[in-house]
């Protein structure tokens, strides 16, 4: 066989990192008279061929490159292609809402296109110091994006809380990397699955789980670790938060899949019942607090801190079945997210306008493909059958049931009654006859050929995952399969490969 | 003949979608939508005939199957068919639907395309519940119900819609989770879905009796605030004084009555034995406190409400009293209801738009102005209040003997108070808004009576309630074939009214 050459393991992010880099370079020799429009449009390209490089990977055999630092195996093509999905709807939802006139516009795809080479990364590292690089590629890019009103009061307010609590968190990771480094001499995920279990200083990989999984849940906004995220998705803008909530999360779960089940399943009886424990402070917090907010923003975002915990539960799934539950569950919740974040954007606009739910009210009636859409996605995040949150919380709570946290499944589904309160709050607001019509309701941005495919997209996938959610599932099942660490080859150690079957 | 048997329950679930999003893309212009709406219920109330017309009452068990997977893991089958129980409610729910569609034809005047979507698509989630055989599937259909319905309360309540709405999703809503639970507990202990097969395992008794009590339950708490069975009643006056006239007409009642008999009785016959006195307690309850309150509303869809709760009282008084009569009568009350509630529902909707006004003290003396109204409404009540020859009668007697001779004659009897307050508030109500002097109300506004249109669709279903009232059989032959004990494999299983019913003479002939 011959060896793969090592640049077709990270192909999707050097298109990318090109494209990125490309929208900067034209973005400063235009001129200042030219229109920035067509920069997004080169950007949206880029990660169209992305993803198909993503998928052409799948053709590649399973393994690593650059000295056994990164990898594609399904595992990270599932990932790569949902990235790229995300970012390519944002990158679409922007065209249309962003000002024409506004700031750096850019900077901005560019950004996006950098933040997406970062998650990207982040999913397919196997070594620890990759993925400290690449989760640091993605947040500077998101840190910047999430400050993107700098006029307003609030944008440099989320830029900065989301700055500092992020650096703390990284900082939290790279701790835990180092105690890694200090336990069992490398950094490299597979040689650390294998001396782990043996390891002198049991003490010191303990530490580490713990100091990674403050890092790791911070990103995706896991209770207690959530408290930025009412915030900066308040303060950013809604196309930036309809990326935030989705893309650096689905990248920061497959990270936390990759160190819980391939580098640490030796420490499951440790981090199963920490994760149990996050999962229904998530679930709980998120939805008692979203039950209070008035701010449609506020809200969603206290609702994705419960969906962090929805996804949490499916670490109490064994092996495989678990890994493939949370992916499937990324999948799902990124697409209803991306989704109802966008019809948000259209609706409130770029300069949120119109932030309270009460603003919502007549919205099917001012603009019917709008309130319907709304509708739709919010019947979805509740978890009604023939959407893709169903599904997502069906798997999620099958793998919690099948690993034996009965409790977890059941305080699950309560939760999730408790999540339809506020959901339909807004839906049926949205469903309403305006009480005074003539109060002056800025028109909904119009809705052009880039927003509508953004919104065709999210909306097909999300009734896709639905209705027929097989293929996907297959999908993660082989990426579940391929989550494990590699035969050793020449390892001198003849450590017992602690993966489950 | 045999292709269109093989596929014609999928064509039944997916013309409303189709019509659905039909709508959804045509202009909202020339009443397109009402026209395409129209059309769709027609060819699907002509597809759904096809059933009844086809199915072969020799034959015992599901007919017109169809059974493919659907999602492999966990293993989801397409499995949908009809038995004697589920065939004339599939017509029926063909039979709301244009009905649904006329009603609204000048009430709903904004947003068309919205309300005939969600309306059709309604009506998918409505077939679906009463031909899925898988439970997941049923599960899917059954909450897929609630969403058109929560949206269009909102959408179009009288006055509060959204509080309405809340609380009629909420209230669904919440049950099914355990519901939810209990299927899967299942699935983890069988690897099934699949409703024969299942019915088959819980009889062999594999299950620890304890935990399937538990579940049991759960399927029948979803059920009952469905129905809703007396204490869980709470969302339904809002639900009928706010929806709009067509959702609630087509939604009431009929899902949970079915499920309860299907999935609560057929899956775990043991259990539903053992809590059905309790629930036969609740029925009488239910009747008489239905029947009683009914008597105190000032609204019309209060009311409405209220006598609701009370007749389906009686029918899940039937369903739990385990005779076969029982049973049968039940669903032939369940058809009856159905077309009762229709012409009533159309009736009153008529009313509000003349009058616009649901408060019953502000009418008095209508016969006078629209004769024609006065007269459908009165044989309407009438047979809403079970006069023999009208079809209310039928439903009510098999459901009365059965539980005199079946299950206990106290109940019955305190049951049969019931049938004399139905009887005192419906007349009650003919009397204040039809007949009496004429209230300012009725004096001011221009009076016109039914229309073409309405006269057209409430006059077959009136000639419906007539045969259905003289000659039953037509209807109880194909249930019956339906109405059959739940395999049974332990040995005192067998209750004993279940033998004395078996003796010729329980169900008339």
């Amino acid at each position: 066989m011959t060896p793969v050459p090592d640049i077709y393991r990270i192909l999707p992010e050097v298109i990318l990192t090109l494209t990125g880099v490309a929208v900067m370079l034209i973005d400063a020799t235009l001129g200042h008279a030219f229109p920035r429009r067509p920069l997004g449009w080169v950007a949206a390209i880029g990660t169209t061929l992305a993803l198909w490089a993503s998928l052409w990977q799948l053709s590649l055999p399973v393994g690593t490159g650059f000295y056994s630092t990164v990898e594609t195996s399904p595992f990270t093509v599932f990932f790569h292609v949902l990235i790229c999905g995300i970012v390519l709807v944002a990158l679409l939802l922007t065209l249309d809402t962003l000002p024409e006139d506004s700031h750096h516009q850019g900077e901005f795809y560019a950004l996006i296109v950098f933040g997406a080479v970062g998650m990207c990364l982040l999913t397919g590292a196997v070594e620890l110091l990759v993925v400290f690089i690449a989760l640091e590629i993605s947040s500077i890019s998101t840190y910047v994006l999430a400050g993107y009103r700098k006029d307003t009061g609030r944008g440099p307010e989320a830029a900065i809380k989301y700055f500092l609590l992020g650096s703390f968190a990284t900082g939290f990771l790279l701790y835990g990397i180092a105690l890694i480094f200090g336990a069992t001499g490398t950094t490299q995920i597979y040689d650390v699955a294998r001396l782990a279990p043996t390891a002198q200083n049991h003490a010191f990989v303990l530490a580490a789980l713990g100091l990674m999984l403050v890092g790791i849940l911070f990103k995706v906004s896991a209770a207690p670790f959530h408290v930025w995220t009412p915030d900066v998705y308040e303060g950013a803008p809604s196309p930036v938060v309809a990326l935030l909530s989705t893309a650096p999360k689905t990248a920061a779960f497959a990270l936390l899949l990759r160190v819980l089940y391939e580098m640490l399943p030796s420490l499951r009886s440790v981090w199963a019942p920490l994760l149990w424990i996050v999962a229904v402070l998530s679930m709980t917090i998120g939805n008692l607090a979203a039950l209070r907010q008035q701010n449609v923003k506020r809200m969603l975002a206290y609702s994705s801190i419960a969906h962090a915990g929805y996804l949490l539960a499916a670490f109490a799934g064994l092996g495989s079945i678990g890994i493939a539950a949370a992916a499937f569950y990324t999948a799902a919740y990124s697409a209803m997210n991306v989704g109802v974040f966008a019809v948000v954007a259209l609706v409130s606009g770029y300069d949120d306008k119109l932030p309270l739910i009460d603003d919502f009210r007549g919205l099917i009636y001012r603009s019917p493909l709008m309130g319907s859409l709304l509708l739709f996605f919010l019947v979805s995040l509740v978890g009604i059958p023939f959407t893709g949150g169903f599904f997502g919380k069906f798997y999620s709570f099958s793998a919690a049931v099948g690993g034996g946290a009965i409790a977890l499944a059941i305080i699950g589904l309560l939760n999730s009654g408790i999540s339809a309160g506020y959901y339909l709050r807004l839906a049926l607001a949205a469903a309403q006859r305006d009480p005074q019509p003539d109060r002056a309701i800025a028109p909904s941005s119009q809705v052009g050929v880039a927003v509508g495919a953004a919104l065709l997209l999210a909306t097909a996938a999300t009734l896709v995952l639905g209705i027929v959610p097989s293929a996907t599932l297959h999908s993660a099942e082989s990426a579940a399969h391929t989550l494990q660490v590699p035969p050793p080859e020449a390892a001198p150690l003849s450590v017992e490969a602690p993966i489950h079957p | 003949m045999e292709a269109i048997n093989q596929s014609i329950l999928t064509w039944i679930i997916l013309v409303p979608l189709a019509g659905a999003v039909l709508v959804a893309l045509l202009p909202d212009r020339y009443k397109l939508p009402n026209w395409v709406a129209l059309l769709t219920t027609l060819v699907s109330l002509l597809l759904s005939l096809h059933l009844p017309v086809h199915f072969n009452a020799a034959l015992r068990g599901f007919q017109f199957e169809i059974n493919t997977p659907w999602i492999e893991n966990p293993a989801i089958f397409y499995h949908v068919g009809v038995d004697g129980l589920s065939v004339w409610l599939v017509v029926l729910v063909g039979l709301l639907a244009p009905v649904g569609v006329i009603v609204s034809w000048n009430a709903i005047r904004e947003r068309r395309k919205i309300f005939y979507s969600l309306f059709l698509i309604q009506q998918t989630a409505m077939v679906g519940v009463f031909i899925a055989l898988d439970l997941m599937l049923y599960y899917g259909f059954w909450e897929l119900s609630l969403v058109p319905m929560a949206i269009l309360i909102a959408m179009y309540g009288r006055k509060d819609g959204p509080k309405a709405a809340l609380k009629f999703f909420l209230y669904t809503f919440i049950p099914s989770a355990p519901l939810l639970v209990a299927i899967l507990w299942i699935y983890a202990r069988t690897g099934s879905f699949d409703f024969v097969t299942l019915q088959l395992l819980i009889s062999h008794g594999n299950f620890p009796s304890g935990a399937l009590f538990w579940v049991a339950l759960a399927f029948l708490f979803a059920f009952a605030v469905k129905v809703p069975v007396f204490p869980l009643h709470g969302w339904l006056a809002d639900t009928f004084s706010e929806a709009p006239v067509a959702m609630a007409m087509v939604v009431a009642g009929k899902l949970g009555l079915y499920s309860m008999l299907r999935f609560h009785i057929g899956l775990f016959p043991s259990q539903a034995r053992a809590v059905a006195p309790w629930l036969i307690g609740l029925a009488v309850i239910g009747i008489l406190y239905g029947a009683c309150l009914a008597l105190v509303q000032r609204n019309y869809w209060r009311l409405l409400a209220y006598a609701v709760i009370s007749h389906f009282s009686f029918i899940t008084l039937a369903l739990y009293g385990f005779t076969f009569t029982g049973w049968a009568g039940a669903f032939y009350q369940i058809l009856n209801q159905g077309v009762i509630e229709a012409a009533i529902f159309l009736l009153l909707g008529a009313l509000e738009l003349r009058y616009g006004s649901t408060e019953i003290g502000q009418f008095g003396g209508l016969a006078a102005k629209v004769p024609r109204l006065a007269t459908f409404f009165v044989i309407t009540t009438l047979a809403m209040i079970g006069l023999p020859l009208l079809n209310g009668f039928v439903g009510e007697f098999l459901i009365l003997s059965s539980t005199f001779n079946g299950v206990s004659r106290g109940w019955a009897v305190a049951a049969t108070v019931g049938v004399i307050l139905g009887a005192a508030y419906m007349l009650w109500l003919v009397q204040r808004i039809f007949y009496g002097g004429e209230s300012p109300l009725a004096m001011q506004r221009p009076a016109h009576d039914l229309q073409f249109g309405e006269l057209a669709i409430l006059t077959p279903v009136v000639v419906l309630m007539l045969v259905m009232g003289v000659a039953p059989m037509q209807w109880l032959n194909t249930i019956q074939t339906g109405v059959h004990l739940p395999p049974i494999h332990s040995t005192n299983a067998l209750p004993p009214s279940i033998l004395q019913i078996t003796s010729p003479g329980g169900i008339p002939r």
